[in-house]
């Protein structure tokens, strides 16, 4: 398979993870769709990685799920603090930060 | 001492007095010396006038024309100005009657103005005056003249509205100082219409000019004169724009004698005098000059006959007698009327102090019709007054007599059209002497009244309430009011001595240039009007008929006044005034100039300003551009507000937006 | 071989994608993503990768999903919001631009003018992908990325403690306090942007408008602060 269709599956699920943000209200299911964007990116390193024959790629793949795990923990505890709260867990509801 | 340290120091010492009097004007104790600092700043500057004078004497006559100059200000292309003097004759002659009667009448003030809150700040503004005077007369060039000009506009508005708690003295404040403004623009202008052809600032290089301006660019010359005529008519207060005169009578009495009688005024005729070279260059600029001259003092004279504010008659006849000087300038009569200039500011000084003792008898009350009967009470003024009178009157051997007389004999020496200068001429010199006499047999003669008849016992008679005389409204005597004492003349030695010197000089004064006699002055002013092209045969006859037509015309009017008011109480005054009641109204009215000028000048400025504060500032300004940009700035804010809205989601969607336009952007370039 | 192997990793992972974004229950949608993932390892795996592989299964599919599932457990399923959502326009438009965004990329991608990316890669060396090549790469050119990942990671974790701590120590950890609700405006008064405009709490109500009853908890700290300047005076 050429590269080509890696990078094609991976501007699909992209696409599909910036859908998934812009549409579910769920902060979890917003921060999975999250999720998905960042393991898209990463599957394009790899290819890019693949194509040029360098290792570099990888070792940006792996930073980047570095980050993605850091982000996922701190949006988890931001999401068990609203429980905590008592507040709805709803992204539409929680509109303080407004102008 | 040469003839220009002498006369820098003459211009240095007035500048010196206004400041120290400013300091002074601080403490109470300063106060009171600013009398004699200020007159003994002026005798000195006056002492160096004389120097001035001796030192210039001492000269050849061909080397009496001297320029010094002490800074340059700039030297651009074809503007020289520099801070520069002339002294020649005509100057020192100024310097001298400026700084001499300056002196007579700063002695008078320290009495007459003693008690007065603001005496410190009076002696700052007259030195100040004194100085802006001095500027303009020894100016030379056109940017000193101009200089000396708007200070002393100036210094004749601080003067005028010196009591500046009463609203009629700063109304006629400001109405002086508007018409010498309109006479600045036309004197600027008229030097830049000069200065486009000579190319140079100074007297002396464009009197060089002179023909060849009168040659090539007589257009122009001309309207540069008529816009200098302009500027001397309204210093000068000629008509039109004489308005101003009888209104600043609101200020002190020393301030009308020094500046609407002896020396601003004449400001204009010295002008006309200094820029001869150019007026013979262009016979429609001399022509209006001696029209505006001759209508002046005939109106003046007419309104002088009815008037009944003491102040204001010597105020018109200041106008008329400015007319005949300016009548003479325009013609080529340069001595003559630089004569008149001379005995004119000592009898009229005299007369206005005169003036100041009765009113201050009279407790601050200036109308005759309710002054009667001084003479016994006042002899000391009377005499003054009287002397003061003659002189004005053209009788022989006062000195208004000699002056008249040269002026309208050189007009009939002329010829042509100005035989109808030389009849009108007289016929106001007949008015003259009505007028003046009227007020004095009104004032003095017959029973006297109430004050009178207390100062002949002894006592000064004080109004219970101080008023304004025009008014009638009650004032205090603080600051910014007249002061609650009143000097007269027979009780303030400063104020006997400075009246005492001027009548002698009113006396003695026609010596300096009697007919077929003496020509002192004539000899004197040679170096200054040798480059006139003007000359008149001299005729002897027309010389005797003139001399006795004045005297007999001068004592005809005292005559007729004396019929009139001395010997009754003015009853044939008042059939005249039956009987032809639309003139009396016109003279009364004083022509309708003041309703003219409202009509046409001041009711459109309002109109205008009106309409620029009501439509133009509240509609356009406020409202369209102030209020439309700070309404486009809120609604574009609220728009961007309308962004944040706190969706987590629409910043998504709006990140998500971008950066497909970018990622669009970079597509569509490759 | 290689062509069947990708198509099923790919399915794999495109019904996990569409899966995570579709399903309404937290549970089955984190259960999607796993097996995105997994399918995501097996192309990484196709591209030679076997580390970055193996790291994704064990990091991600490991102990992130694990963490997903320790939260949805947490939180709960129960996600049916009362309040409209925010409109009906705004779910067209995003998968619009979803759509216009992976139109974009498949342009950018198949219209490319790197002609590398129509073959199979570059020749590589027997150890490519290997641990030992990455572990070199990291600890030479790539150390610096590496330590601030690490630092990363460290200000992650305090993070996260911080969000998640009970306020009041450990004895009150059996109780759950109701914090106060944050108010759906601001208290009167405060200034905020709404209030500049005069949209809500005009200038003439604000006396009127009463003030939120405050924590008293900060003067007892004061006091303690005074007495301690007294004594050292």
């Amino acid at each position: 398979m050429s590269i080509g269709w890696y990078l094609a599956l991976s501007a699909l699920v992209f696409a599909l993870g910036a859908a998934g943000v812009l549409t579910r209200r769920n902060p979890l299911i917003l921060l999975l769709s999250l999720e998905l964007m960042l393991n898209a990116a990463n599957l394009a390193l790899i290819a890019f990685s693949r194509m040029w024959g360098d290792g570099d790629g990888q070792v940006f793949a792996l930073i980047v799920m570095v980050v993605a795990a850091c982000e996922v923990c701190i949006g988890l505890g931001l999401v068990v603090a609203i429980y905590r709260r008592r507040l709805p867990i709803d992204v539409d509801e929680l509109r303080e930060l407004h102008g | 001492m040469s003839a220009t340290t002498a006369a820098w120091l003459a211009l240095g010492f007035p500048l010196a007095g206004t400041i120290i009097n400013g300091l002074l004007h601080r403490s109470e104790r300063g106060a009171r010396l600013a009398g004699v600092v200020g007159t003994a700043v002026l005798a000195i500057s006056f002492a160096f006038a004389v120097v001035a004078f001796f030192a210039l004497q001492g000269r050849d006559p061909e080397e009496r024309q001297l320029v010094s100059s002490l800074y340059e200000y700039a030297a651009v292309g074809s503007i020289d100005a520099k801070l520069a003097i002339l002294v020649d004759p005509l100057s020192v002659l100024m310097l001298l009657v400026v700084t001499g009667v300056s002196t007579l009448i700063h002695l008078y003030s320290t009495a007459y103005m003693r008690g007065d809150r603001g005496y410190a700040r009076f002696f700052a503004y007259l030195n100040f005056f004194v100085f802006s005077m001095l500027v303009l007369v020894l100016a030379a060039n056109f940017l000193l003249l101009i200089v000396g000009w708007a200070f002393v506009g100036a210094a004749s508005y601080l003067l005028i509205s010196f009591w500046y708690r009463r609203a009629t003295a700063t109304a006629a404040g400001i109405k002086a100082f508007v018409i010498n403004v309109l006479g600045d623009v036309g004197l600027v202008l008229g030097t830049f219409f000069i200065l486009r052809h000579t190319g140079t600032l100074d007297f002396l290089g464009t009197f060089e000019q002179a023909e060849a301006l009168g040659a090539q660019h007589h257009g122009d010359l001309t309207a540069g004169l008529l816009l200098l005529l302009v500027g001397a008519f309204a210093k000068s207060a000629q008509i039109p724009l004489h308005t101003w005169l009888p209104d600043a009578m609101e200020g002190p009495t020393p301030v009308s004698a020094l500046i609407h009688a002896a020396t601003m005024v004449t400001a204009g005729v010295y002008l006309i005098a200094r820029m001869h070279p150019l007026f013979e260059q262009s016979a429609a600029a001399a022509d209006v000059g001696a029209i505006v001259g001759v209508i002046t003092l005939f109106v003046a004279a007419t309104i002088g006959l009815v008037v009944t504010d003491l102040k204001r008659i010597i105020a018109y006849s200041t106008m008329s007698q400015i007319g005949y000087m300016v009548m003479a300038v325009s013609t080529g009569a340069y001595v003559a009327g630089m004569f008149h200039l001379m005995t004119h500011a000592f009898f009229k000084a005299l007369l206005f102090m005169a003036a100041g003792s009765v009113i201050s008898a009279m407790g601050g009350e200036q109308s005759i019709d309710r002054m009667r009967g001084f003479r016994k009470a006042m002899p000391f003024t009377y005499g003054c007054f009287a002397i003061g009178g003659l002189a004005l009157a053209g009788v022989p051997p006062f000195s208004g007599f000699f002056s008249k007389d040269e002026i309208l004999l050189f007009q009939g020496e002329l010829g042509g059209w100005h035989w109808v200068l030389y009849v009108v001429g007289y016929a106001a010199a007949l008015m003259t002497a009505i007028y003046t006499w009227r007020m004095i047999f009104r004032a003095f003669w017959g029973e006297p009244n109430e004050q009178a008849r207390e100062l002949q016992h002894g006592h000064l008679w004080h109004p219970e309430q101080p008023t304004n005389p025009a008014t009638g409204e009650v004032e205090d005597t603080d600051v910014g009011f007249p002061g609650p004492e009143h000097h007269i003349a027979e009780r303030a030695l400063p104020m006997r001595l400075a009246m005492g010197v001027l009548a002698v000089l009113a006396v003695i004064g026609g010596v300096v240039f009697i007919p077929k006699t003496t020509d002192w002055l004539e000899t004197f002013l040679h170096p200054t009007f040798a480059d006139s092209h003007i000359h008149v045969e001299h005729s002897d006859g027309l010389l005797w008929f003139g001399l006795a037509l004045g005297a007999a015309l001068g004592l005809l009017g005292i005559f007729i006044a004396y019929r009139i008011w001395g010997a009754a109480e003015g009853e044939a005054a008042a059939a005249l005034r039956e009987r032809v009641p639309a003139l009396h109204r016109l003279f009364v009215n004083k022509w309708y100039f003041d309703e003219l000028i409202d009509a046409v000048v001041v009711r459109p400025a309002a109109w205008l300003g009106r309409f620029g504060q009501q439509t133009f500032e509240r509609v356009v300004v406020n409202g369209a551009l102030i209020g439309g940009s700070t309404m486009v700035v809120r609604a574009g804010s609220a728009a961007v507000r309308a962004l944040q809205s706190g969706f987590l989601r629409s910043y998504a969607a709006l990140l998500l937006i971008g950066a497909t336009a970018v990622i669009l952007y970079f597509l569509l370039q490759s | 071989m290689t062509p069947i192997v990708f198509f099923v990793a790919a399915i794999i992972a495109l019904g996990g994608a569409v899966g995570v974004v579709v399903l309404r229950n937290p549970f089955y949608a984190t259960l999607s993503l796993a097996a995105h993932l997994v399918g995501l390892a097996v192309l990484f795996l196709l591209l030679n990768a076997e580390f970055v592989a193996a790291a994704q299964v064990v990091v991600y599919a490991g102990a992130v999903i694990v963490l997903y599932i320790f939260v949805v457990a947490y939180v709960g399923s129960t996600a049916a919001s009362l309040s409209p959502p925010a409109g009906p326009g705004l779910r067209a438009l995003s998968m619009l631009f979803a759509g216009a965004l992976a139109v974009e990329l498949f342009v950018a991608v198949l219209g490319t003018g790197l002609k590398a990316v129509d073959s199979e890669g570059a020749d590589v060396a027997l150890g490519f992908g290997s641990p030992g090549a990455l572990g070199e790469l990291l600890l030479t050119r790539f150390l610096l990325p590496f330590e601030l990942a690490t630092v990363l990671l460290m200000m992650t974790a305090v993070g996260a403690v911080v969000l998640a701590r009970r306020r009041g120590g450990i004895e009150a950890a059996g109780t759950v306090t109701p914090a106060a609700p944050i108010p759906a405006t601001l208290p009167p008064g405060v200034g905020s942007m709404k209030e500049g405009v005069g949209d809500i709490n005009p200038v003439a109500e604000i006396g009127r408008l009463e003030p939120p009853a405050e924590a008293a908890a900060l003067p007892a700290s004061a006091d303690e602060q005074s007495t301690e300047q007294e004594e050292q005076r």
